[in-house]
């Protein structure tokens, strides 16, 4: 084991598979330099025929990568931000997630995207969404939301060589973040979620950036009795369902964290997708704890009074633990509401 | 930092020029253009008679385009498509039968019955796809030539778009980063006065090909009912191209004699957008009929010759229409299993 930051693991998964296959390409914004600092070196390392520096040009860039793959490379993409995908987005929905269908099969689109999401270090509303709802529900796109160092780079390396477009998107202002990371080969599959934390009363799913405070919310209930089974999907495209459901039919209780606004968010799928297949397990109603429909706000008091925290998922824990809170404990602490025109 | 070995556009030791098609060569365009008009008459047919499953978008009139163009390319070259795109797939050489039961949404259909006329595909002859948003086969090209240039195989990509995508942001972006990157990417603007229902003079300032010219690009405007001044002009952008050349430009002038989608009248409920007069003017410059007096004129082909390359052309299209008449219909599940790859397998 090795300790590593999140964005040094990234980087030891591209180094690897740059290294292992002459076709993995990299190209975006400043990926030369790498502001991010999860592809700094590679340029000196690799030259300029495997990362390049583009254009501010996202429909480009991303209708490239389709091209590219077309042409038998391994295209990795990085978009800095999760919003910049919008710019990009007629090649990711109408091209990459469509054409394998479209083509009877005929092609396949090995396109990895890395871009930073996520709120909390006031970047304000352009810079802080969390796209991948939007992202699952193109059907064609695998959705990557590593949490830790050591499945940033097991999740990449599996992306980078599968046979299918994958967003990998990495938690903003969590690349600092240090973990242990198996030495040799590490490969995670997609569609495995990891148990962080096993527990009896209550199943709570944390996605990407929400693991954390979720671990801490558990932590601190464990003090006060409540067992609490903490699920990290690690991807939302494919999903394991068969994790989570085994979890429900033993705790009866699930809450999801997600940073995604509420409306259509993750939390909303993996809530329908337990109402429909494990309502017979369920003891309490479903709880998602979400970002509400509202654009991001930049000071950094007001976002952390809509980005799901400690306080709200400890809140929508004790509403479906019977005897540890009153009645209406849920409505009002779950998810903000803003109001209506 | 900066800048890359090949950022710059040297002008190329010995710029392409223009050569003449052999009478071979002549005939070959012309049987091609043959096959792709008889091919769209019967689509107009069947799809009057109700017998396609959806819209069909024809390319009668703008033939020379697409044949003058890929007559230089082979199966490793890549062309981009749009929604009127079946001549270009047969001028690259996509099977006809398969195209025809695609059409028709059947299981032998190139794309199994899930693309359709709009999305007609063959990667084994570099078709990268007929596609129905507009423009974006151009960054699809582009990428494609990034990864000819990657290979230094000498292969190009050719995007074929019409003057409606050239209002699309995004040929600002392709034609900047394949002259930053000197990829090998051909632009062929097929000018055929219309963007769907609107005449294109009414939603298009300046010259299409000067948006070219802004980034020093070699530019070719043709008369794109020329099958000859098409040939010269790629001819001459897909040397350049395999050279190391960089990309070009060509804005070919041609007409869409049809509709913009078979049955249009349906939806235009007695509304217009063109006079019949301005038709018929285009029809007599029909690139096909031009060929054939050319060939008949300079004794090349005889009218023996020119009657035989006639019946087989139909003959053709006959048996691709009957195949994808008889045809089973597509697998209904299909889709359940093909989104991603292996995970039907």
């Amino acid at each position: 084991m090795a300790r590593r930051r999140l964005i040094e693991a990234v980087n030891d998964a591209l180094v690897e598979e740059m290294e292992r296959d002459p076709k993995v390409v990299i190209y975006g914004e400043d990926v030369e330099l790498s502001i991010v600092g999860d592809m700094r070196g590679l340029h000196d390392r690799f030259g300029h025929d495997r990362i390049r520096n583009t254009p501010i040009c996202e429909a480009t860039l991303t209708g490239m990568a389709v091209g590219l793959a077309s042409a038998g490379y391994r295209p990795v993409l990085h978009m800095m931000f999760s919003n910049f995908i919008y710019t990009g987005m007629d090649a990711i929905a109408n091209q990459m997630a469509k054409l394998r269908l479209m083509t009877g099969g005929q092609l396949e689109l090995p396109i990895t995207v890395i871009a930073g999401y996520g709120g909390g270090a006031a970047n304000a509303a352009q810079h802080s969404d969390s796209g991948y709802p939007m992202l699952m529900n193109l059907g064609g796109i695998n959705v990557l939301t590593p949490s830790t160092a050591a499945d940033a780079k097991g999740l990449l390396k599996t992306a980078i060589r599968g046979r299918n477009p994958s967003f990998f998107l990495e938690p903003s202002g969590r690349g600092g973040d240090q973990g242990e990371v198996p030495d040799g080969e590490h490969l995670i599959p997609l569609g495995t979620a990891s148990v962080r934390r096993t527990g009896d009363d209550v199943t709570l799913v944390a996605i990407g950036r929400m693991v954390r405070p979720a671990l801490a919310a558990a932590d601190a209930l464990a003090e006060q009795g409540i067992g609490i089974e903490v699920i990290d999907p690690r991807t939302l495209v494919p999903f394991d369902a068969t994790t989570l459901l085994a979890s429900v039919a033993k705790t009866g209780r699930l809450v999801v964290v997600d940073e995604a606004r509420e409306c259509c968010s993750a939390a909303s799928q993996i809530a329908a997708l337990v109402a429909e297949h494990g309502f017979d397990s369920l003891r309490a109603p479903i709880q998602r704890v979400t970002t509400p429909n509202v654009a991001m706000p930049y000071a950094p008091n007001a976002e952390a009074r809509i980005i799901p925290g400690e306080a709200r998922i400890k809140a929508a824990v004790l509403a479906v633990v019977p005897g540890k809170s009153g009645a209406g404990a849920v409505r009002a602490t779950a998810t903000p509401r803003p109001g209506g025109a | 930092m900066g800048t890359t070995e090949f950022s710059v556009r040297e002008p190329t030791a010995k710029e392409p020029t223009a050569t003449e098609p052999t009478a071979t060569e002549l005939a070959g365009l012309y049987e091609r253009m043959l096959l792709i008009r008889r091919t769209e008459e019967r689509l107009s047919a069947d799809s009057a008679a109700g017998k396609l499953p959806g819209a069909v978008h024809l390319y009668i009139g703008e033939e020379a385009v697409a044949v003058g163009v890929c007559a230089h390319l082979g199966d490793r070259d890549y062309v981009t498509s749009t929604h009127r795109g079946h001549g270009h797939y047969l001028a690259k050489g996509g099977d006809l039968r398969a195209m025809m039961a695609e059409i028709w949404g059947k299981r032998e259909g190139i794309c199994r019955g899930m693309g359709g006329s709009m999305h007609v595909a063959d990667l084994s002859k570099g078709i990268l796809g007929a596609n129905g948003i507009v423009g974006a086969g151009l960054a699809i090209a582009t990428g494609a030539a990034f990864g000819a240039r990657l290979d230094g195989s000498g292969h190009v990509a050719v995007c074929f778009f019409g003057d409606g995508a050239a209002n699309q942001g995004v040929l600002m972006e392709t034609l900047n980063v394949s002259t930053l990157w000197q990829l090998p990417v051909i632009f062929v603007c097929e000018n055929n006065m219309f963007s769907e229902f609107t005449p294109s003079h009414e939603v298009t300032a300046g010259r299409i090909a000067d948006r070219a010219r802004a980034f020093a690009m070699p530019t070719h405007e043709v008369d794109g009912n020329d099958v000859v001044a098409v040939w010269q002009a790629a001819g001459q952008a897909v040397e350049r191209g395999r050279a190391g050349g960089g990309p070009s430009f060509i804005e070919a002038r041609t007409y869409r004699i049809q509709g913009h989608f078979e049955a249009e009248r349906f939806v235009l409920a007695g509304g217009r957008y063109r006079e019949d007069a301005e038709i018929a003017e285009w029809r007599a410059r029909d690139p096909l009929e031009r060929l054939r007096a050319r060939l008949m004129s300079s004794g090349e082909l005889g009218p023996d010759t020119l009657g035989a390359l006639d019946a087989q052309a139909l003959q053709r299209v006959d048996d691709a229409a009957a195949f994808a008449e008889a045809g089973q219909p597509a697998d209904p599940d299909l889709a359940l299993t093909l989104m991603f790859a292996g995970a039907g397998e």
